[in-house]
């Protein structure tokens, strides 16, 4: 029984002759900060896919909370928390309705998500929106409950694809606040993101370049090995050797 | 079962708020109910005959007279010539043309022989049919009665084959009592057919299926998530256009109501693994629509409802063996109007069972979590 959250080798996922992701290998420790990044198509969404037992890998191994991803994938969905790119709670749910529903999902007590529930909504502020329709909250409450909803069954590591695509800088920032609550309370975050302010609040980063592993490190020693003062100059320097057009 | 119960309200709350798809589900089908029964209409009437009098006689003039007093027959005009009765057939004004040749009524009376001519207008095959059956039964008898006065009461009649007919289960040949049963069930299945392709889908487009993907539901506990909401549904519907046969139009079903809700049941899980099996091969709502549309028109014109299975051709006939609404309209007639009973209908029964499985185990075997 290995302690990482998240174990990779020579993980691929091929369709036909192309590698959408090409043999990556990397780590994660529990109640760490991943970030993973990557210009649009060179990978990031289907690695993660596959993580989550969404997607079968084409060939390597890979562990996601100790659960082997080729055949583990619903004892994995069990342990993870999971927030896609396209919003996914119920629009036609009130937030109390869609929290009720996600966590009771995951085995969550009625008195459980009662607490829970009460807990998240006052942590949000959301008691005056707490019985309206999800469908009515503006964008950035709604990523934030989201995110929230995603980890109210306290698992033991949370995935979020790109959760601050169109969020305005004062949400993204409180959007943070989460996640490192959330890392505070053990909870290991793999985050995937297009903004480089983001990716210095990790822990670790790894940045994907035609479905390869390109750069696995810290943001400071990143900027160092590439002799860069900035995350975006690194990325640049990264990303302008990719092949493959972006979509 | 906690899992289960969770989904369920979640579906149940989602239909009842979505207020688009209420009265889709409730209301038109029952508008429909009120209203197609009273135009799906199999009598001809109103066959409008043009007729070429070339002997003007007294005997013409009876015939003629005796046509347009049957109310089946509109007669749109008399003419001395063909071509203008012709011109009103093709000018759609005329359906049929009777044709008297000259001397008629003396050949009838001297060679105690005379023929008429009829041409009838084929683009609308029933009309044309039945115009020309009505037409003939009518000159008939007309030719009887004259023959009647003719014969003096002793001389020997020729022999003649009167024919009696009763109409079994339907004795006024009601064309509603047949009719509003079939669209019942035609209205069922397209309710129940349409929101399952759809619901499922929907949940693709806007995302949420991944989101359930990611979590422990259970394929089963999804799928009988989605089913059972829309069984009730089913079950609803039916209901409402029982109630609506019987107050509106008197329809009282003969047999058994058990059976008939017993058998409505499975036709049910049947006709929605039709539907999930689209949601599963769909990517979007719109191909969705468009592929149980294009299904469900096969199943309505193989149905039996508008044209008799039994004078289809043999692979016709297959096909429609291998539609659940076929079945369903045979037993729904059976039961309600003839009190048919569980035995009468065991093979119908199969059939359905058979649909329910292998769509439902085809949707299910489908539909994955993992990709």
């Amino acid at each position: 029984m290995n302690n990482k959250a998240i174990t990779c080798k020579d993980l691929t996922k091929r369709f036909r002759d192309f590698f959408a992701v090409n043999h990556i290998s990397f780590e994660v420790e529990q109640g760490e900060i991943f970030g993973f990044l990557g210009a649009n198509g060179a990978g990031k969404t289907t690695a993660m896919r596959m993580l989550c037992g969404l997607s079968y890998p084409t060939s390597g191994e890979a562990t996601v909370a100790g659960f082997n991803v080729f055949k583990q994938q619903e004892e994995i969905k069990k342990n993870i928390g999971y927030m896609s790119q396209k919003f996914s709670l119920y629009e036609s749910l009130t937030v109390r309705e869609n929290i009720r529903f996600y966590g009771g999902v995951y085995g969550l007590s009625d008195k459980q998500l009662k607490e829970k529930g009460d807990e998240l909504i006052e942590k949000l502020g959301m008691q005056q929106e707490a019985k309206m329709m999800v469908g009515s909250l503006p964008l950035g409450w709604k990523q934030k409950l989201a995110f929230s909803v995603a980890i109210i069954h306290q698992p033991r590591i949370v995935f979020l694809d790109e959760p601050t695509g169109g969020v305005d800088p004062v949400t993204r920032r409180q959007f943070w606040d989460l996640i490192y609550d959330a890392a505070e309370r053990g909870i290991t975050v793999f985050v995937t993101t297009h903004y480089m302010d983001e990716a210095e609040y990790c822990n670790r980063i790894s940045i994907m370049v035609d479905g390869r592993i390109d750069a696995l490190d810290t943001p400071a020693n990143l900027r160092q090995q590439f002799g860069a003062t900035s995350m975006n100059e690194v990325f640049y320097a990264l990303a302008r050797s990719a092949k493959r057009s972006a979509d | 079962m906690r899992t289960l119960r969770l989904l369920l309200e979640k579906e149940f709350r989602q239909i009842f708020r979505d207020k688009g798809l209420l009265p889709i589900i409730f209301v038109m089908p029952m508008m429909q109910l009120l209203i197609m029964p009273l135009a799906a209409n199999f009598d001809v009437k109103n066959i409008n005959l043009a007729v070429v009098d070339r002997d003007h006689s007294t005997y013409t003039q009876q015939m003629v007279s005796r046509i347009a007093s049957s109310g089946y027959f509109h007669v749109t005009g008399y003419y001395t010539d063909y071509t203008p009765a012709r011109q009103q057939i093709e000018r759609e004004k005329a359906d049929i043309i009777l044709e008297i040749p000259a001397h008629f009524e003396v050949d009838l009376v001297k060679e105690n022989k005379a023929s008429v001519y009829v041409a009838a207008d084929a683009i609308n095959g029933t009309k044309a049919g039945l115009g020309s059956a009505y037409l003939n039964t009518i000159l008939t008898d007309f030719n009887n009665e004259i023959r009647m006065k003719w014969l003096p009461d002793a001389a020997p009649r020729p022999g003649t084959i009167d024919v009696t007919f009763s109409n079994w289960f339907n004795p006024n040949m009601n064309y509603r009592l047949y009719m509003v049963p079939g669209i019942l069930v035609l209205l069922v299945t397209m309710v129940g057919g349409f929101i399952a392709a759809l619901n499922i889908v929907k949940e693709k487009e806007i995302g949420t299926i991944e989101q359930i993907n990611v979590t422990p539901v259970k394929k089963w506990q999804f799928i009988l998530g989605k089913l059972i909401p829309f069984w009730v549904i089913g079950m609803v519907d039916f209901t409402l256009g029982l109630l609506l046969a019987r107050f509106v139009y008197g329809i009282i079903p003969l047999g058994s109501l058990l059976l008939l809700y017993g058998f409505l049941a499975v036709y049910l899980v049947a006709l929605l693994g039709f539907g999930l099996l689209i949601s599963t091969y769909s990517d979007n709502q719109l191909q969705a629509m468009f592929v149980a549309f294009f299904f469900i028109m096969i199943f309505m014109l193989m149905s039996g409802l508008f044209v008799s299975v039994d004078n289809m051709p043999k692979w016709a006939k297959m096909i429609a063996n291998l539609t659940p609404v076929t079945h369903f309209i045979d037993v729904m007639r059976m039961v309600v109007l003839k009190g048919s009973r569980f035995a009468d209908i065991k093979m119908q029964f199969l059939y359905e069972l058979a649909f329910a499985v292998v769509l439902n185990g085809w949707a299910i075997w489908n539909y994955r979590k993992t990709a």
